[in-house]
């Protein structure tokens, strides 16, 4: 299925993501990762971080504001495949907290911070990431 | 205050992804898919994240503290081990498969449908075997 190619819309979400982010260090100096943010909240540790909470129900309630300020519903299509969800989702969250990061903490917050490890990660993750799609389109 | 400041944040972030596409699996699926209907969309969306944040971290990093509470993080590990090859590769074919990583998927719940939640219910499942794998390293 074709998208349409939003180079401005893009860069302005991004710049709002940066936006987000710098706010997180403004105010209390923490690295906005969203799979470290959440994991935070699934620990067998007892729960202590209502700022996780927050920011994640932010999140969440994002789309109701989107919806409000320009009235449009957010384009949305996934597999059907319950099984590929399923497996997707393991995956990301297997992937996420063994390599303590995903698009936003290595991607965005390290590539910003100039960390070689997020640098690493985040060409390892495009690489696996693209030669995934390729096999699933193009050769199954 | 900080979780005023949090919850900001997290709409923020959370419109950011929606506005710019990175909440819709398919645009993301084509910026994957280099040989097929490719789509760059998301190299700007990379493109006004990092500069931002790089721009903006290094203002912020002048400040003695943040301005709420809390130290500002700014240490770098430089060691690369065998987490950071393995978690990174398991990460990239979920992500992937179905087109979400962990902020999307939280950004779609409420639009996505049964499919959005059964993917969410699963990655919170992945995290939490995780670190039960994590431990026993």
């Amino acid at each position: 299925m074709e998208t349409e190619f939003t180079p401005i819309m893009s860069l302005l979400g991004g710049v709002l993501i940066g936006l987000s982010a710098v706010l997180m260090m403004a105010s209390f100096g923490r690295i906005t990762g969203v799979s470290g943010i959440l994991g935070g909240l699934f620990t067998f540790t007892p729960f202590t971080n209502l700022w996780r909470l927050a920011f994640v129900v932010g999140v969440i309630l994002s789309p109701f504001i989107f919806r409000k300020a320009t009235g449009i519903t957010p384009d949305y299509h996934v597999s059907s495949d319950v099984v590929i969800l399923v497996i997707g989702g393991l995956l990301v969250g297997l992937g996420t907290v063994i390599g303590s990061g995903c698009t936003s903490g290595h991607g965005v917050c390290g590539m910003a911070r100039l960390s070689k490890r997020s640098f690493f990660a985040t060409a390892l993750f495009m690489v696996s990431a693209i030669v995934t799609v390729y096999v699933m389109r193009h050769v199954i | 205050m900080q979780t005023l400041i949090s919850l900001i944040a997290g709409l923020i972030f959370g419109y950011g992804l929606v506005l710019s596409g990175m909440s819709n699996p398919a645009k993301v699926m084509n910026f994957l898919d280099l040989t097929g209907s490719f789509d760059p969309s998301l190299i700007f969306v990379m493109l006004g994240a990092v500069v931002t944040t790089f721009i903006g971290y290094r203002l912020v990093w002048r400040m003695e503290r943040p301005f709420i509470s809390g130290e500002l993080q700014n240490t770098l590990k430089s060691q690369i081990d065998g987490r950071l090859i393995v978690g990174p590769i398991l990460f990239g074919v979920g992500w992937g498969l179905v087109g979400l990583c962990p902020g999307p998927a939280l950004a779609s719940l409420t639009f996505g449908g049964l499919s959005a939640l059964i993917f969410f219910v699963a990655l919170i499942i992945g995290m939490l075997v995780s670190k039960l794998i994590v431990r026993f390293i």
